[in-house]
């Protein structure tokens, strides 16, 4: 097992330094010059022009500022915000709890709907139920899903106004975070008015962003379940006389989830390119809209770190699902 | 149905006419898959004869009719079918012009995309050795990343436009192609018709492209038909955040985008642009389960 795991991580260091590269190359690439585009439309005086080009090292060779840069970054220095002033790594510590939140309820949302369905619709394959699942399920993967958390402010915000249209939390809440997630926060504190004002504004934006992550497991269950429901064992169990229920709960069910694991662990990146448009329609104060109007502020120093944080998250998180389906696959291990 | 059409053995047959009907008898079991074509011939159509069927200019105002409902809904007239957008364009109309832009991206991409993976799949699986181990760790360090964030961060890099757009979207799903096709190669590669074209002479480029590719292509017609309906829907999201098509622009994202703050007082301006899209991909991505069903022997149902 452990050689296993040290074989992934080997094989992830051209990546990790691939990522690197790119972070470090995308400022460079950015047309014009790097310090003025970094100032942004402020512009720049040219004794402070000088004085950023030593500070930054662009008079370095190049190999020698991508060092530098790797240094930097493997000390955990991402810059300062041009904006903000404040340091990048600061400001992504704040914001990426409400990504996390966003999408961790999200997912739930996506699972507890999309397994047992997927689970329904193997079993009575053919049925009115399943067609219409699996319709539905292809709607839902063709979803654009900025226009989908569109109508659902129109429908739930405007016409029956049951839910916020915007933001995290009702504005006369204040407490201090503890877990950086809202609504445990709020009942940690005991606010229960808190509590519903976090969850209400929670519901829409993490139907939306859960709705292509929902699709896509309902059919991955549904077709592993098939799959498994063919095999000989489970035939054996029913001939044993085990009751249906039995059957399909254990013996099939727990085979058939091994493939779905991993495609949860596969939607995490799908589930971050949806934050940046779910946190955007409903101003979410996550890390995707960050980025969002971090390009558009022409914050490039927001854009590169960010860039280079979310890549190495999606990697770990890959890394985590590849480790855990070898705990839970043991035949992986041995290739 | 006749004797002949039956026989399964005909998907194999150097007959052409009935390699196209065994796959049709395949394609049509499917009824959503020709449902799907059917809405997509329509879509062409309406892009290709827009300037016909569309009852005004895309860009022309109506400084009289500002957000002007549907027509069946109470102040909208017949004049403006789908209603009018906040400077008074007709919407039905900039629909329908619209899908020439869906279409085109959806078009270029895949081709670019295609060209793209086919060439670096087609060298990494044949050379293998550093030229495999060099490419292909490229193709994983673009997968790496989240698609719209780097086409976003590619689109900074370019400038927002949609040619830019169409570029940065090629770019993030071209790796799909290439794994697949590197893949299909190995596989191909060690077959003895590959073997004996080899003995008979053939050099590296007959090899590549004449031998194997031809019998690579079932894969990569479902990933191209799958990766037209992402195109589509990743360029509307990068028009809908204000970097894929510029406005005056009839592109379906760009629509919802200047549409966005008035959601809440003209619900029609968000919502048809947004269901062109849907219907759109949905269209492909029908298509795309029919062609897997019907390309594809291993999961075709018995």
């Amino acid at each position: 097992m452990l050689r296993y795991l040290l074989n992934k991580i080997a094989l992830l260091i051209p990546t990790l330094v691939g990522i690197t590269i790119c972070a470090f190359a995308f400022v460079r690439l950015l047309p014009g010059d790097p310090i003025l585009a970094m100032a942004g439309e402020h512009g720049v005086a040219p004794a402070r022009y000088e004085e950023l080009k030593q500070q930054f090292g662009y008079n370095l060779p190049i190999w020698e500022q991508y060092a530098r840069y790797v240094g930097e970054v493997a000390t955990g220095d991402f810059g300062v915000s041009i904006s903000s002033k404040r340091p990048v790594l600061e400001e992504f510590k704040t914001l990426f709890p409400a990504t996390l939140e966003l999408s961790f309820f999200a997912m739930i949302f996506a699972m507890v709907i999309g397994i047992p369905a997927g689970i329904f619709a193997a079993v009575k394959r053919g049925s009115w139920f399943d067609q219409s699942l699996m319709g539905t399920a292809l709607v839902g993967y063709s979803m654009p899903i900025f226009w989908w958390g569109l109508l659902l402010i129109i429908f739930f915000s405007g016409y029956l106004g049951w839910t916020p249209v915007s933001g995290r939390i009702g504005l006369q809440f204040f407490f201090k975070p503890i877990t950086g997630f809202m609504t445990i926060d709020s009942l940690l504190h005991g606010k229960w008015d808190a509590f519903r004002s976090a969850l209400s504004h929670l519901v829409l934006p993490a139907i939306v962003l859960g709705t292509i992550p929902l699709a896509v497991i309902a059919r991955q269950t549904r077709s592993a379940m098939l799959e498994v429901l063919g095999e000989d064992y489970v035939r054996t169990a029913r001939a044993k006389g085990l009751s249906g229920a039995r059957v399909i709960g254990v013996h099939a069910l727990r085979n058939a989830l091994i493939p779905v694991v991993t495609t949860i662990g596969l939607q995490v990146g799908t589930l971050l390119a949806g934050a940046i448009l779910t946190e955007t329609i409903f101003a979410w104060p996550g890390i995707g809209k960050w980025m969002v109007d971090s390009i558009f502020k022409r914050d490039y120093v927001v854009v590169q770190s960010g860039l280079l944080l979310i890549a190495l998250i999606v990697m770990a998180v890959n890394l985590i699902v590849d480790v855990l389906y070898a705990v839970i696959n043991p035949r992986i291990r041995a290739a | 149905m006749t004797q002949t059409e039956i026989a399964p053995m005909a998907a194999g047959s150097p007959d052409r006419l009935t390699g196209l009907k065994t796959f049709w008898h395949y394609f049509s079991v499917n009824r959503g898959a020709v449902i799907g074509l059917f809405v997509f011939i329509l879509l062409v159509l309406a892009a290709l004869f827009a300037p016909l069927l569309a009852p005004y200019a895309p860009d022309i105002q109506d400084k009289t009719a500002f957000l002007r409902p549907p027509a069946w809904q109470e102040g909208g007239s017949t004049q403006y079918l789908l209603g009018t957008d906040p400077v008074g364009r007709d919407i039905l109309s900039r629909l329908l012009y619209g899908a020439r832009f869906s279409l085109l991206i959806g078009a270029v991409v895949v081709t670019l995309a295609l060209t793209g993976g086919i060439t670096l799949g087609l060298l990494a699986g044949y050379f293998r050795g550093w030229v495999d181990v060099a490419i292909m760790r490229v193709m994983d360090l673009i997968l790496a990343f989240p698609s719209l964030l780097l086409a976003l961060v590619l689109v900074t890099i370019l400038g927002p436009g949609l040619f830019n757009a169409m570029l940065a979207i090629a770019l993030v799903l071209q790796p799909h192609f290439a794994r697949l096709v590197r893949a299909a190669v190995m596989a191909e590669k060690s077959r003895e018709y590959v073997v004996a074209a080899k003995v008979a002479g053939a050099g590296h480029l007959r090899l590549m492209l004449a031998t194997i590719l031809p019998n690579c292509l079932a894969p990569l017609i479902v990933q191209g038909t799958l990766s037209f309906s992402n195109a589509i829907l990743e360029a509307a999201a990068l028009g809908f955040l204000g970097l894929g098509a510029q406005p005056p622009t009839p592109e379906w994202g760009t629509m919802l985008a200047s549409a966005r703050e008035f959601i809440l007082r003209a619900w029609w301006v968000v919502t048809f642009p947004g269901l062109a899209i849907l219907i759109t991909v949905l269209a492909i991505n029908l298509i795309g389960d029919g062609l897997r069903d019907a390309l594809d022997p291993k999961l075709r149902r018995s």
